[in-house]
């Protein structure tokens, strides 16, 4: 839409000769910039760049992963979209990003506010970790941990139960409407606490003075919410949605242990259909056109989020 | 308004580049080429010399009894050839389904390797040159006269990998297994129910029965996917018979959309609609399922004589069932997975002679012992009463009557993804029996295209 802006040239300063000297300055200090990134470039090169180029060029050929492949084309990316197991797959993914990043922001926006408003908590270092510890814990514990809340007599509908809902109890992970609603809320219990820690350190920037000014301005809680936390933690908020989004989009090993994506179809996601497809079916074309098609779709979402940060205005 | 250039600037020249790489890359040949299948093979022998050898074998054996079993075997082998020393992988089934692939396609693969059968694996293999052929040390061995032709048939391929039970043989299986029925006695006698069932009608009304008193008639959990093809296999080839199920599984003839396919997902929709399947099953692990009806909460259980050990009670029988107008049972199941031989070993005879070893006759008494179902049961073994001897005589009877039919994950490499699926679907009546048919007939009928 606005491609011919960016080919607009920067202002440079005038006369020639100052122009000159100094583009050449400019690209002598731009080789020597080249070499201090080598290493790393080197080791993206070997162990993400040549990968990813190879699951390009898989992604055009039918190959069950042993024998001669044959070509096929844009085939494998023509089902992407038409295959209505793929199509679901990443429609999924899509749901999970409500459950993975839109209601833990909002809750840990919430909880923000009330944790930063008791001042100086004592052991608030302890609570932090204590909001943390989903993070640290291996997924695939998280994810037995889960299966046996929501098993037919876990502690979900045994709670249920107790509090007189017994008619709600049902076996979660079998429940076609609810199975992926149930994956998506451990994605939410997951990632509170990473959004709970990033917002808390943000909070803690915020110069209390606007605060002060605000109530002697006679702002209520939920004024000063808005006309100072919410903007001061633009950064943070963008880094979150950075990351719970594509957490959300690449999630695997929670419907990989919880549900194999089950019940029927109604939990796969991308991730998990690209590892079926490469180790299980054979379909190492198909898998490798899934994984490029997640990949775009995550750089495409991550550039619409980095519009968000602060730091590139300017 | 100025924000995005920077990024936009960015990001254009970096996506033109992998688009140029992408199409140079794509210019290249196929990943993969075809590996000749008609080498021919050198001489065989039983002597395996006496050279030091390191035979790497990869395994699936990893159950306690079996697992023990293996290194007793081992140990045994390297006593009677001590220049051959075993380096033994042990995976679960699930994990070496996923990586001998790649194990197998590598310059260095392991020498012997366990193959799940059917087209998804073995069929993969053969394809692309990956196992060696063994009809030379079928000869040599006298394997054609101690197997059963039927079970011979599970693991043997064309050469080219596109007919299954073709004319090659790609190994031998050290175990035999059955899918069939479990009922409880103590359960049944509460029922009314004096004997087993022996058709698909008979179950049916003995499920009634069961319900009457309470108790979940027929325990099943589908969490894992893989039941449905144990559940829906299962009353295939009560209702079907033997050569029909056979002659689908390996493509040469009929659909899944015939009667029989159709009755038998009507059977498991209307046992679910009357409330005999374990409700929510689609949640439940087919362990608790199997825990549950072995405190005595269901009345039948189908699933493999691999719970033996689990379900290991003398209020447990096993049985399986007799198709309308057939002489005897058929049910499916067959033989473990195939101990083969992979085309890149330097070391063929000693391979041959390890697998000869601790799948042919002498490794019987060793699997008995350690509670295992051998492939070809001896007539000496005679457990006491109880589960292991309803097994032991039921897979005896129905092996020798040739009554055993294919796991129908067999069929095609994405049978067991489309089964497995449907099956949920069909237990939680989001597909009719019909459209349940459908969804493995589409998938039948694009291999059929593919394949040929």
């Amino acid at each position: 839409m606005t491609v011919s802006r960016t080919r607009r040239p920067a202002p440079v300063p005038t006369g020639a000769g100052r122009r000159a000297g100094r583009r050449t300055r400019g690209r002598r200090r731009s080789r020597v910039a080249y070499l201090y990134i080598l290493p790393a470039f080197a080791v993206f090169a070997v162990f993400l760049g040549y990968p990813f180029l190879q699951t390009i060029q898989y992604s055009f050929y039918d190959w069950d992963g042993l024998s001669a492949a044959t070509w096929a084309g844009v085939a494998n990316y023509a089902a992407v979209v038409t295959d209505p197991t793929l199509r679901a797959a990443f429609g999924h993914a899509l749901v999970l990003m409500v459950f993975y990043a839109a209601l833990p922001i909002a809750i840990a926006l919430l909880l923000t506010t009330l944790i930063s408003r008791a001042h100086r908590l004592r052991a608030m270092s302890v609570y932090r970790t204590v909001l943390f510890v989903p993070q640290v814990i291996a997924s695939v514990v998280v994810a037995t941990i889960w299966v046996s809340i929501y098993s037919p007599d876990g502690l979900l509908n045994e709670g249920l139960r107790l509090i007189g809902l017994g008619s709600l109890a049902r076996v979660w992970l079998a429940d076609y409407s609810l199975a992926l609603v149930a994956v998506g809320f451990v994605g939410t219990w997951l990632n509170v606490g990473l959004c709970l820690v990033l917002f808390l350190s943000g909070v803690g920037n915020i110069p209390p003075v606007l605060y002060e000014a605000a109530r002697i301005d006679g702002a209520g809680p939920v004024r000063e919410f808005f006309a100072i936390t919410l903007p001061s933690l633009r950064g943070q908020v963008a880094v979150a949605l950075t990351l719970t989004v594509t957490s959300a989009l690449k999630t695997f090993d929670l419907v990989y242990v919880t549900t194999s994506g089950g019940p029927g179809n109604s939990t796969t996601v991308p991730g998990f259909e690209a590892y079926h497809r490469a180790f299980g079916t054979g379909q190492v074309g198909s898998a490798a056109a899934v994984a490029i098609a997640l990949t775009v779709v995550i750089m495409i979402v991550t550039a619409l989020i980095h519009r968000l940060n602060p730091k590139e205005v300017g | 308004m100025t924000r995005p250039q920077r990024t936009r600037i960015r990001t254009i020249p970096l996506l033109v580049g992998v688009a140029v790489l992408a199409a140079v890359a794509a210019c290249a040949p196929g990943p993969a080429p075809r590996a000749s299948n008609t080498a021919s093979l050198g001489p065989v022998s039983r002597n395996v010399g006496s050279g030091k050898i390191t035979l790497t074998v990869w395994d699936q054996n990893t159950d306690k009894g079996i697992d023990e079993a293996q290194q007793q075997l081992n140990a045994a082998f390297h006593r009677k050839h001590p220049n051959v020393t075993i380096k033994r992988v042990s995976r679960s089934f699930t994990d070496l389904k996923t990586t001998l692939k790649l194990a197998l396609s590598g310059d260095n693969p392991p020498d012997v390797v366990q193959a799940n059968q059917g087209y998804p694996d073995m069929g993969a293999f053969v394809k692309a040159g990956l196992l060696r052929p063994m009809n030379d040390y079928a000869d040599l061995y006298g394997w054609r006269d101690y197997y059963p032709s039927s079970l011979l048939k599970l693991n043997s391929f064309s050469r080219d990998g596109k007919t299954w039970q073709g004319g090659d043989l790609y190994g031998v299986s050290q175990t035999g297994e059955l899918v069939g029925l479990y009922y409880n006695k103590s359960v049944l006698a509460e029922a009314g129910i004096r004997t087993p069932p022996k058709t698909v009608a008979e179950l049916t009304a003995d499920l009634k029965k069961v319900k009457a008193t309470g108790k979940v008639p027929l325990g099943y959990g589908d969490v894992d996917k893989y039941p449905g093809i144990h559940l829906y296999g299962f009353v295939l080839s009560a209702l079907a018979g033997r050569a029909k199920v056979n002659d689908l599984v390996k493509s040469s003839s009929g659909a899944w959309t015939d009667a029989s396919e159709v009755d038998a997902a009507k059977t498991i929709q209307r046992w679910q609609r009357a409330g005999y399947l374990t409700p929510g099953a689609n949640g439940i692990s087919i362990d608790d399922a199997v825990a549950s009806f072995g405190q005595g909460k269901s009345g039948f259980l189908v699933t493999g004589t691999w719970y033996e050990a689990t379900l290991h009670d003398k209020n447990v029988g096993f049985t399986a069932l007799t198709p309308p107008g057939a002489a005897n049972q058929v049910t499916m199941g067959g033989e473990g997975l195939s101990w083969s031989i992979t085309s890149k070993t330097r070391h063929a005879n000693a391979a041959a002679a390890y697998i000869d070893f601790i799948a042919g006759r002498s490794s019987t008494a060793t699997l008995i012992k350690n509670g295992n179902l051998p492939v070809v049961v001896p007539d000496s073994d005679t457990p006491p009463a109880g589960v292991a001897a309803d097994i032991t005589r039921e897979y005896r009877t129905i092996s020798r009557a040739n009554g055993i039919t294919p796991y129908l994950d067999y069929t095609t490499p994405t049978f067991y993804d489309t089964l497995t699926a449907a099956a949920q679907d069909l237990v939680a009546g989001r597909l009719t029996p019909a459209a349940f048919c459908q969804k493995l007939q589409a998938d039948y009928a694009a291999f059929g295209t593919s394949n040929r």
